[in-house]
């Protein structure tokens, strides 16, 4: 028998609030992540400027060199607003804790190869701080970009390097103890292989063109080191080695950097696209910060492939070229 | 290499040090004062970041997992309630308009504070208030957007609510709200803090907070309702950062206790203010009544700021001498207020309306010393001519207070029949004022003042008129003009009683109801 | 002259999850007071107030994470110390 439920219809006024109508062409349905980011930014009428930036607006477009008509052309794949956002990495992180269960109960890092263990501990552990790092970069992109639709999922992106950062220092007292942390602290201040990363990472802190950061940080760092380490390191060669534990716990990593490439990628796109001076400026940044972050990480790789080095950072640049030609910037 | 041997456990605090303020390094290649160039010109003096106490230890993979259980209970309800015209059950469809309220007024603030925290997560030297100032930022966007969607469904059925972003930047009475914001994101990274952390989200925050949730409740509103419970567990942590900030400025430096003294008093008198906009909807807008705001203040800060204060006397700090004042206006701000938005009602996004004889009993009951004094009066006068058909209407705009931007509609504490007004001379110019307290706040800072987009002068000025406007046009129609520019729906504006909502809530609840 | 004692509190949502919760603080509690109102339960004590997961673990027959009270959590008043046992409110005073 077939059960027909009913509630009682009544017509509605409207579909969606006004702005968020003009900009998907007319009074629709409009999706939970639309109303819940479109022009959620104030872009006029302000009564104050910032003390600690009186040469700018509050919110000022002024503050990139890059020109969008359409600050919300910035749209993200993923569709995500809060909701969608934790909801997402919850599952992730659930498999994330899954997985650490099942290293720690069975004894997988101690059953880790001496060498594998030794080099995970010296090339894992200090991305913690880079992780941290690249937080703070997408926090300053947060804080001072233009429309929530870039900056909204920077936010997110700052704390999902949070909680890389985390996962690391997890990872880090699992196959070891807080002292291996403090040991891989004092590489990340003095050892010669970490001093070229951490000068990048330190540039970015007080790049002022916070466009030019996110191509930075989430275009070029994140485009080359995570297939590096994640992929061509952990996934591909330690695995080989007898280090698919290593894999387990960096699972979260591995499956986060593909995900957001794709972000990313989205946004350089929309701005080359807009016009020539913007090409220009982020092929400019994004070939400027190519040619600082590859020498940064060939010592990385050296650590981990040895002679393989130099074939790998080669196989990972030009993977990231092509990618890039696709998004309109052929370097 | 042995390793069977069982590891000792790290305790939550150490953990949680090795997963936040471990992260941290003193740059090298970079000047830490360039990397950090906003936390010093304050004059706040911090000496060791280290001595900072984490509020709630949270991780993220933690934060994750429970947030994401809070939305998807939040979405259930709201997707329930939307579906099954959840509108329709609240007690009266005037209720509603304390939702536009809400919308226009409220949400745009969590999305300032999401921007405003993300800036302070980067700009603290710290790394541990950084983190949770950051996860503060997180929360923010989520209370915006929780609020938007809950709320959408409104908009889809009621006025006033549609145009709520447009409105948040350009309206009169949101200028109110968003200045206060504003003057807060525009201050340091200490004084915001101060300001939003611990005097809106810790002093202040159950003043906003009980009144709109428990409204919700007593008023049949299940979606506001769960948002606003949801949103709570969330602000439980900002609380409990923003009362740690305070300590840790406190502690810190002896040079110190002055300027946050000096933030207290100036926040405590500006957040009094905006909420201002809290005790009318309190006392006037909710068909179901839950407490009066004389109730609430009594509730909400003299017993519970009463302890939070004894507890900061170990420092230095005293109670905000404005707190005095604020006692002297607690039985007439409401009242005041409703007068002014009833009489200037063909320029609100909200409908307003008289009080019924019932509402006046019962505000007779709450304010025995003000309101058939003062106030009821002016009700039953303007009842009366109502029934005449000569509905009164302000016919002007109003003067604005410099600084809080609310109309001088203020009376002198304890001479309730004299209007309170100040005046300053900056720079050949003259400013107004609706207290002692506005103006103190403005001699502190005019250069910052002065910059405020005063909402009525921006009308005079004919900066409110659509593009393309000409004034000297014959028939030109000034107020319409302005209606044009602010996007201001008639239907949405002036009395309850006769609008569209009235009407259709009507229509629509007689559909539930009947079997025609 | 006695000084005026300061309360703490917390606020939570009244529902099936919480119901071993607060019937586990006022255990713990005996100096704290229960107010009811609709949809919430504020427990207010003077001086202090602890959360012990052990407690709670008891009356609901698995471990319990004390941040899962995040998820319930209204409003509180008083200095935060939480371990990974017990979660405390306090004044100084």
């Amino acid at each position: 028998m077939q059960m027909d439920l009913r509630t009682v219809a009544i017509t509605p006024k409207r579909q969606t609030f006004a702005h968020v109508a003009r900009r998907i062409g007319g009074d629709k349905p409009a999706s939970r992540y639309q109303e819940g980011t479109f022009d959620l930014q104030s872009t006029g009428n302000f009564h104050y400027k910032p003390l600690w930036d009186p040469e700018f607006d509050h919110f000022d477009p002024a503050r990139t060199a890059i020109h969008m008509n359409d600050w919300y052309a910035f749209r993200d794949p993923r569709q995500f607003y809060y909701g969608a956002y934790v909801i997402a990495r919850a599952k992730q992180q659930d498999v994330a804790e899954n997985a650490f269960d099942f290293v720690e109960t069975r004894g997988l890092a101690a059953a880790l190869p001496d060498d594998i263990r030794a080099l995970t501990l010296n090339l894992l552990l200090p991305l913690r701080h880079v992780a941290w790092g690249s937080s703070m970069n997408n926090a300053t992109i947060a804080a001072y970009g233009y429309g929530a639709g870039i900056t909204q999922p920077c936010t997110f992106a700052s704390m999902d390097q949070l909680g890389i950062a985390q996962f690391i220092t997890r990872a880090g007292l699992l196959l070891a103890d807080p002292a291996a942390l403090d040991v891989a602290k004092s590489a990340w201040l003095s050892d010669d292989c970490w001093q070229p990363l951490r000068r990048v990472v330190e540039d970015m802190f007080v790049t002022a063109d916070w466009f030019e950061l996110f191509v930075a940080q989430n275009v070029v760092l994140d485009g080359l080191l995570y297939p590096l380490i994640y992929r061509t390191i952990i996934d591909d060669d330690l695995t080989m080695r007898g280090g698919a534990a290593v894999a387990m716990l960096t699972q979260f990593q591995s499956e986060w950097s593909v995900e957001t490439a794709k972000w990313a990628d989205a946004q350089i796109k929309v701005a080359i696209a807009e016009s020539a001076s913007n090409a220009e400026l982020i092929k400019g940044w994004l070939a400027k910060w190519r040619d600082r972050v590859i020498p940064a990480l060939m010592p990385l790789a050296e650590l981990a492939l040895g002679a393989r080095a130099d074939g790998s950072i080669a196989e990972v640049a030009g993977q990231w070229a092509a990618r890039l030609a696709k998004q309109g910037a052929k370097l | 290499m042995d390793l069977q041997v069982a590891k000792k456990k790290l305790g939550l605090k150490e953990r949680y040090a090795l997963m936040t303020r471990g992260l941290g390094w003193e740059t090298t290649y970079q000047k830490m004062d360039d990397v950090f160039p906003m936390d010093t010109f304050e004059g706040i003096k911090i000496h060791d970041w280290e001595a900072w106490e984490d509020p709630f230890r949270l991780t993220m993979d933690s934060y994750w997992k429970y947030q994401a259980e809070k939305e998807r209970k939040l979405y259930a309800i709201v997707d329930a309630f939307a579906q099954n015209n959840g509108h329709l059950t609240v007690s009266d469809a005037r209720y509603i308009n304390t939702v536009k309220l809400f919308i226009n007024a409220l949400a745009p603030l969590e999305y300032q504070s999401h921007r405003g925290f993300a800036h302070i997560g980067r700009q603290f030297r710290g790394v541990g208030p950084r983190v949770a100032c950051l996860m503060q930022s997180l929360d923010e966007l989520r209370h915006a957007q929780t609020q938007v969607h809950a709320i959408s469904n409104y908009n889809r059925y009621y006025n006033g609510m549609a145009e709520f972003r447009h409105h948040f930047d350009y309206m009169p009475y949101l200028q109110v709200p968003r200045s206060f914001f504003e003057d807060a994101t525009a201050a340091g990274p200490f004084e915001f803090i101060t300001a939003i952390g611990f005097s809106f989200e810790y002093v202040l925050t159950n003043l906003v907070f009980v009144p709109f949730i428990s409204g919700a409740a007593y008023n049949g509103d299940m979606g506001a309702m769960t948002f606003g419970f949801s949103a709570q567990s969330d602000e439980a942590r900002h609380m409990t950062l923003g009362l740690e900030v305070i300590k840790f400025m406190l502690e810190q430096d002896p040079g110190n206790v002055p300027i946050v003294q000096k933030w207290l008093n100036k926040w405590t008198w500006r957040g009094v203010r905006v909420l201002t906009l809290v005790a009318m909807m309190q006392d006037y807008m909710l068909p179901k009544r839950v407490m009066s705001w004389a109730e609430a203040w009594e509730i909400y800060f003299e017993e519970n700021c009463g302890a939070l204060f004894r507890d900061l006397e170990r420092y230095g700090i005293t109670m905000p001498p404005c707190v005095e004042q604020v006692r002297k206006e607690r039985d007439h701000l409401s009242h005041m207020a409703w007068s002014q938005f009833y009489q200037g009602r063909g320029t609100n996004d909200f409908h307003t309306w008289l009080p019924s004889a019932e509402e006046m009993d019962w505000l007779s009951a709450k304010y025995p010393e003000t309101f058939d004094q003062y106030y009821r009066p002016r009700f039953e006068y303007w009842a009366k001519l109502e029934a005449e058909g000569k509905p009164f209407e302000s016919a002007g705009m109003p003067m604005q207070c410099q600084l809080c931007q609310i109309p001088m509609f203020f009376t002198e504490p304890g001479e309730p029949l004299v209007l309170a007004q100040r005046h300053r001379h900056h720079d050949g110019e003259q400013y107004h004022f609706c207290s002692e307290y506005c103006a103190e706040i403005f001699d502190d800072e005019p250069e910052k003042y002065i910059q405020a987009k005063i909402p009525v002068h921006q009308i005079y000025q004919g900066k409110q008129f659509p593009e393309g406007t000409d004034p000297t046009a014959e028939g030109f129609d000034p107020a319409a003009a302005v209606g044009a520019f602010l996007r201001l729906d008639p239907a949405s504006t002036g009395n309850f009683v006769g609008s569209q909502d009235e009407a259709n809530f009507n229509m629509w609840r007689g559909l539930t109801r009947s079997n025609d | 002259m006695s000084r005026t004692e300061s309360s703490v509190f917390v606020a939570l949502q009244a529902n099936a999850d919480t119901r071993e919760l607060v019937e586990a603080i006022l255990a713990d509690n005996p100096h704290a007071v229960l107010h009811e109102d609709p949809a919430m339960v504020r427990i207010s004590a003077v001086g202090s107030l602890s959360v012990h997961a052990e407690s709670v673990s008891e009356r609901i027959g698995r471990d319990y994470d004390l941040q899962e009270m995040h998820i319930n959590l209204i409003s509180l008043s008083g200095h935060v110390d939480e371990t990974d046992e017990t979660f405390t409110l306090s004044w100084a005073n």
